[in-house]
C-alpha cells in the first residue's frame, strides 16, 4: 500500500475514532477529555515535506473541528504540533542519516527512549496549547494546570495502548532501495 | 525587492505555519464571539449526515430510555386535555382553533416542532448539540429547544436540513428562570464544572428557598414559554458577603441521553423586539 493511501485511511480513522468512540465515552470528571487523534500527526512519515506537514496538520485539526463544531480550536494545536514536529526530530534521531533508513517515527526506527520524549513533548505541547485556548474563554489556573497534566496523562496512555495493540512494522531501508 | 523574496524563500515554512496558525485563530474567536460562521453551515450539513448515519446505530440502545421519558410527557400531555375538565354551564362550548386568530381574539404565541437530536457532546467546556430539523422546516436562528423534560438549549446556526443548538451546558448560555413557589426570578448558567448542574443567581435572600423546589422558565424569557422545567434545586449557597442565594440547581434535562426534543418558535417575538428596539433609538 502507497503512503498516500495509508495515510488517507488512518486521517478518516483516527478522525472516527476520536468523534464516534472516545468523545462518546461519559465524562469521568472535567479535567479527563481523551484525546488521541493527533497521533496521526506523530506517525506521519519522515520524508514529508514541511510546508505540507503544517498543511496536513492545519487540515487535519479542521475536520475534527467540524465534528466538535469548535472551529480552529483543534486546528491551532495540530498546524502547532505539526509545524515542531521536524526540529524535535532533528534533536532526538539517535545518528545521522536515521530518518533515511526507516520510513516513519516508532520505536524501532528512533530508539525507545528518543521515541518517548518525542511521543511526551508533542502531547503535552498539544494539550497544553489546545487548554490555554478553551481556558481564554472559563475558568481558573487551576483548572488549566489540572486539564492540561490529566488529558496529557490519558492521552499518553492511550497512545501506549495503541503502540501495543497496532505494532507498526518497520523495515530497514537499505541505501539502494 | 530580491532581499524580500530571498527572505519569504528562506522562512516559508514559518511564515507557512503563522499563516495557519492565524486563520485557525481567527475563525475560533469569531465563531465564539458571533456565535456563527458561514462556513458552519456547509460543514454541518456534510457532517449532519455522518452523525445521522451514527446515530440510528445509537439509536437502538437508547430506545428504552426515551420511551419511557416520551410514556412520561403523554401522561402529562394527556392530563391537560381540554377534554378532560367540565363547563360548569354546559350551554356554553368554547374552541381553540389551530388557526393564528380566532373569533374570540385567542392567538397563538407559542408553535412547537419535534425534532431527533443527532450529535450532541457534553464534555466540553462549550457543548452544542445538532437538530434533524433545519431552515426548510421553518427552524431558524434563536429559537428555543426543549427536551421531554425540560430546557435544553437554544438554536444557534441553521442549514437547509439541520441546525446546531447551543446547549445549557456552554459556557455563554444564559437563562431566564424562576422559582415556581414563589416567582423569584433569576439568571441561569452553566459553571462548566459537571454536566449535571447548573448554577442559578440574582435570587434576593428575602425569599424562601428550599432543597428540591422546582425552578422553571420565567415569563421574560422570548425563546422559551413560561412553565417549562428547567431544575430542581440541589444545594443553597448562602454566600455571607452577598444579598443574593445562589442555587445549585440538577437539571431536568437528561444532558448523557438526549434523543428527541422540540424545537419553539414564539411567534411574536419579532413583534416583541421591534418594539423593545424603538425604544433604544428614541434616546
Amino acid at each position: 500500500m502507497s503512503d498516500l493511501v495509508k495515510n488517507t485511511i488512518r486521517f478518516i480513522l483516527f478522525i472516527f475514532i476520536q468523534v464516534f468512540v472516545l468523545l462518546q465515552i461519559p465524562p469521568l470528571h472535567r479535567f479527563i477529555v481523551p484525546y488521541i487523534y493527533f497521533l496521526y500527526i506523530l506517525w506521519l512519515p519522515f520524508r514529508t515535506p514541511r510546508g505540507t506537514l503544517t498543511l496536513v496538520g492545519f487540515l487535519f485539526g479542521l475536520s475534527l473541528d467540524f465534528f466538535t463544531v469548535s472551529p480552529g480550536l483543534h486546528a491551532a494545536a495540530c498546524t502547532l504540533i505539526a509545524y515542531l514536529r521536524p526540529f524535535l526530530i532533528n534533536i532526538l534521531i539517535p545518528q545521522e542519516g536515521a530518518e533515511q533508513n526507516y520510513k516513519s517515527p516508532s520505536i524501532t526506527s528512533m530508539g525507545l527512549a528518543p521515541y518517548a520524549t518525542y511521543i511526551l513533548i508533542l502531547t503535552l505541547l498539544h494539550n497544553t496549547y489546545l487548554v490555554l485556548l478553551e481556558w481564554l474563554d472559563v475558568g481558573s489556573f487551576w483548572f488549566f494546570l489540572g486539564k492540561v497534566l490529566a488529558t496529557t496523562g490519558i492521552s499518553l496512555l492511550l497512545i501506549l495502548v495503541t503502540e501495543l495493540l497496532f505494532y507498526r512494522k518497520e523495515k530497514f531501508r537499505t541505501n539502494t532501495a | 525587492m530580491r532581499n524580500i523574496f530571498l527572505f519569504i524563500r528562506r522562512y516559508f515554512n514559518f511564515l507557512f505555519f503563522v499563516v495557519m496558525q492565524l486563520v485557525a485563530l481567527y475563525i475560533l474567536f469569531n465563531f465564539n464571539r458571533f456565535h456563527e460562521a458561514a462556513f458552519l453551515g456547509v460543514a454541518s450539513e456534510v457532517t449532519g449526515k455522518v452523525n445521522a448515519r451514527y446515530n440510528n446505530i445509537e439509536y437502538y440502545f437508547k430506545l428504552k430510555k426515551a420511551n419511557e421519558a416520551l410514556v412520561i410527557e403523554n401522561e402529562q400531555l394527556r392530563n391537560q386535555l381540554r377534554q378532560n375538565f367540565d363547563m360548569p354551564d354546559t350551554s356554553r362550548r368554547f374552541f381553540q382553533d389551530t388557526l393564528a386568530y380566532d373569533t374570540l381574539g385567542h392567538y397563538r404565541k407559542w408553535w412547537f416542532m419535534s425534532a431527533k437530536v443527532i450529535n450532541n457532546s457534553i464534555n466540553f467546556q462549550n457543548n452544542y448539540f445538532t437538530v434533524n430539523r433545519g431552515a426548510k422546516q421553518g427552524v431558524r436562528k434563536d429559537m428555543g429547544v426543549i427536551s421531554p423534560t425540560g430546557v435544553a438549549g437554544t438554536i444557534i446556526t441553521v442549514s437547509d436540513n439541520m441546525a446546531i443548538a447551543m446547549s445549557l451546558l456552554n459556557s455563554q448560555s444564559r437563562l431566564s428562570a424562576k422559582l415556581k413557589k414563589s416567582g423569584e426570578t433569576g439568571q441561569v448558567f452553566w459553571d462548566g464544572k459537571n454536566p449535571n448542574f447548573l448554577t442559578m443567581v440574582n435570587l434576593p435572600k428575602s425569599m424562601q428557598v428550599n432543597k428540591g423546589d422546582t425552578i422553571i422558565t420565567s415569563q421574560y424569557s422570548t425563546r422559551y414559554p413560561l412553565g417549562i422545567m428547567v431544575g430542581s434545586v440541589a444545594e443553597v449557597v448562602d454566600d455571607k458577603s452577598s444579598n443574593f442565594y445562589t442555587l445549585k440547581i440538577k437539571t431536568a434535562t437528561d444532558f448523557y441521553n438526549l434523543e428527541h426534543a422540540t424545537v419553539v418558535e414564539n411567534l411574536f417575538k419579532e413583534e416583541q423586539k421591534k418594539l423593545e428596539d424603538s425604544i433604544k433609538t428614541n434616546e
